[in-house]
């Protein structure tokens, strides 16, 4: 069996977001470009279970939809582990057309898991892994917080209200994972870091897809009103504010 | 035309949830001159269904089938997109939670409608259709242009109040066709936790983080949560080193929350863990280090050791319940 990992580049989530001067797109001098971390979570997770020769994994690839900007992302996917990797070349400019170049690479190359963080942590759309298995026509699980393998069969543990359950749907399946997953993101190796330079990268030019939405502005987050300091010896004080003042106990 | 809103229901109930969403595709469906359709999928006793009318719902439309009963994204989307379909709709609404998550991108490619995904307000403009939504894990929002003829918005939990109006909806009960080769989740097993509030469903959340030092000095903080009647969670150190379950972590990595009240004790604010309840209306933050930056986010503030703080907090809550 063959995973997919699908990989976003996001800036580091410690990053200060700042904008251009009209405020249309976001400045990207001095950011630190990372691996969205679901989806190094779900690279992780991948290979732990290609690790095991139980599980019937055979291979792990990487595929991204970026500019070349962004390959030393997917270098670093391959430092970590990944056997190779795709990157369509082009901009990301929405779900529906970053999903439907994605579709696209599956179609030609057989992957039987196909593996997408719950979201990026830049956009927040939560949108790319199940338009990928609708494109495709295939299972997606969403919420997924634990895969393995039993039997060469997916068994997916999914997220409900108060409460999981175990699943499965035949192969090919979208999942689409969260916290849980994997415990800690595996770190690259010096021996992975020097590999990686001679993995395969295969680069694809895009099929042409129109893009469904478009962002047009940017805005701050509106700054909350500055904290009102209640003394430590008094803190029913506090009980008082959110009764009288703030209306909501 | 039409604004259809899909309203879940859990064990043939609706929540606070499902009438926020019904608000919301009023609202917008006033935006644009037209009438509110209510979807549920599953057994629902019609005294249930006609609750959804109060917050302008003109017709609810109930569906029941044996192959859903498990959530199967594939086989929701198209129930939904044949609904939409059959009702014209033009916009489409759905809860931002798991189950929208699951199925709000696969009926975006049904019907190439373009997704505003988490929007927190009403759209900011009808002519080109623009929403107002969270990104960069809050750091930042943004206008998004919505191109498609049809527009999905999923809403943000907790982001919209409930709007009552005047109660003038049917309800008509259809049959729909689901192809037994759209629905191929298999659920083995389930595994149900106990009654207690969901976190996500809480108007109120009591948190914990490093500071609190040790899993045995957790007892305050949960009966603080108790006398206010909220829930109880936590960042993720403290899920990490297993001083509280994992279902408690909020922030990025974890649930996203936007409670009424989100008391944060012994948490120093870092980015990621704000990413998870920058939605909260109110702020109270409890800590030792009046330099932590969970003081610009909160609105109320007390600098002190929360061990000596919690107890006092927990008698003036029971004075006020008096
Ligand atoms: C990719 C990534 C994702 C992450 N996702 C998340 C996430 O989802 N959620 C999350 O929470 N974190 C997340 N983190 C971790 C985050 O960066 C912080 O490390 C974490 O939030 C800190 O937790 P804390 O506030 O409990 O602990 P600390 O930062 O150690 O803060 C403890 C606070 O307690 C105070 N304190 C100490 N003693 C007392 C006392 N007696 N009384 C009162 N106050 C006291 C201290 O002044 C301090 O401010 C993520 C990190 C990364 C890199």
């Amino acid at each position: 069996m063959k995973i997919l990992v699908c990989i976003s580049n996001v800036p580091d989530t410690t990053t200060k977001i700042k904008f251009n001067e009209s405020n249309t797109s976001v400045d990207t001098t001095g950011i630190q470009w990372v691996i969205n971390p679901w989806d190094e979570l779900s690279l992780t997770r991948a290979l732990e279970l290609k690790d095991d020769p139980s599980s019937g994994i055979k291979s792990v690839t990487v595929a991204h939809v970026g500019t070349a900007s962004s390959e030393p992302t997917i270098r670093k996917a391959l430092a970590i582990g990944a056997d190779d990797a795709i990157r369509i070349n082009s901009e990301s400019s929405d779900a529906y057309y970053t999903s439907a170049q994605l579709a696209e690479v599956i179609k030609k190359e057989h992957f039987d898991i196909i593996l997408c963080g719950i979201e990026s942590s830049d956009y927040n759309g939560s949108l790319v892994g199940g338009m990928i298995s609708e494109f495709l026509g295939i299972p997606s699980v969403s919420a997924v917080s634990g895969i393995k393998i039993e039997n060469g069969q997916a068994v997916l543990v999914r997220e409900i209200d108060g409460g999981k359950e175990v699943t499965s749907v035949p192969a090919p399946f979208v999942a689409i994972v969260q916290k849980g997953i994997a415990k800690e993101p595996r770190i690259a190796a010096m021996r992975g870091i020097m590999m990686a330079r001679t993995k395969p990268l295969k680069v694809i030019e895009p099929v042409e897809v129109d893009s469904l939405t478009e962002i047009t502005v940017f805005e701050k987050p509106a700054p909350r009103s500055a904290c009102k300091f209640i003394d430590p010896e008094n803190p029913g004080q506090l009980i008082d504010l959110l009764q009288n003042e703030a209306k909501i106990i | 035309m039409s604004v259809l809103v899909y309203t879940e229901n859990w064990d043939g109930k609706f929540k606070k949830l499902s009438f926020e969403l019904v608000s919301y595709a009023s609202e917008v469906a006033k935006m644009i001159n037209t009438s509110v359709t209510a979807l549920s999928i599953g057994k629902i006793e019609d005294s249930e269904l006609i609750k959804l009318g109060r917050y302008g719902a003109g017709k609810i439309i109930s569906v029941e089938n044996e192959l859903l009963k498990i959530l199967d994204s594939q086989a929701y989307s198209s129930v939904i997109s044949e609904i939409a379909k059959k009702e014209n709709s033009s916009v489409i609404i759905i809860s931002n939670n798991n189950t929208g998550k699951a199925v709000a991108p696969r009926l975006s490619v049904k019907l190439r409608a373009g997704v505003g995904s988490g929007v927190s307000r009403l759209p900011l403009n009808t002519n080109p259709f623009t929403v107002y939504k969270k990104t960069y894990s809050g750091n930042a929002f943004a206008h998004v242009v919505i191109k498609s003829e049809i527009k999905i918005l999923t809403l943000a939990q907790n982001s919209f109040e409930l709007i009552e109006t005047v109660d003038n909806s049917t309800i008509e009960k259809m049959t729909v066709n689901v192809d037994s080769s759209l629905a191929r989740t298999k659920v083995q097993n389930v595994l149900k936790q106990t009654d207690k509030i969901l976190l996500t469903d809480a108007d109120i959340v009591v948190s914990g983080g490093r500071g609190m030092k040790s899993p045995d000095n957790w007892a305050p903080l949960t009966e603080l949560a108790n006398v206010l009647g909220g829930a109880t969670a936590c960042s993720r150190p403290v899920s990490d080193e297993g001083w509280r379950p994992h279902e408690e972590h909020t922030g990025q990595t974890g649930k996203i929350i936007a409670p009424n009240l989100y008391i944060a004790v012994g948490i120093s604010g870092a980015t990621q863990h704000l990413a998870g309840i920058s939605g909260s209306k109110y702020i109270v933050a409890i800590n030792n280090d009046k330099e932590a930056p969970i003081f610009e986010a909160a609105q109320y503030g007390i600098v002190g050791d929360a061990m000596k703080i919690l107890p006092k907090l927990i008698n003036a809550v029971k004075e006020l319940k008096k």
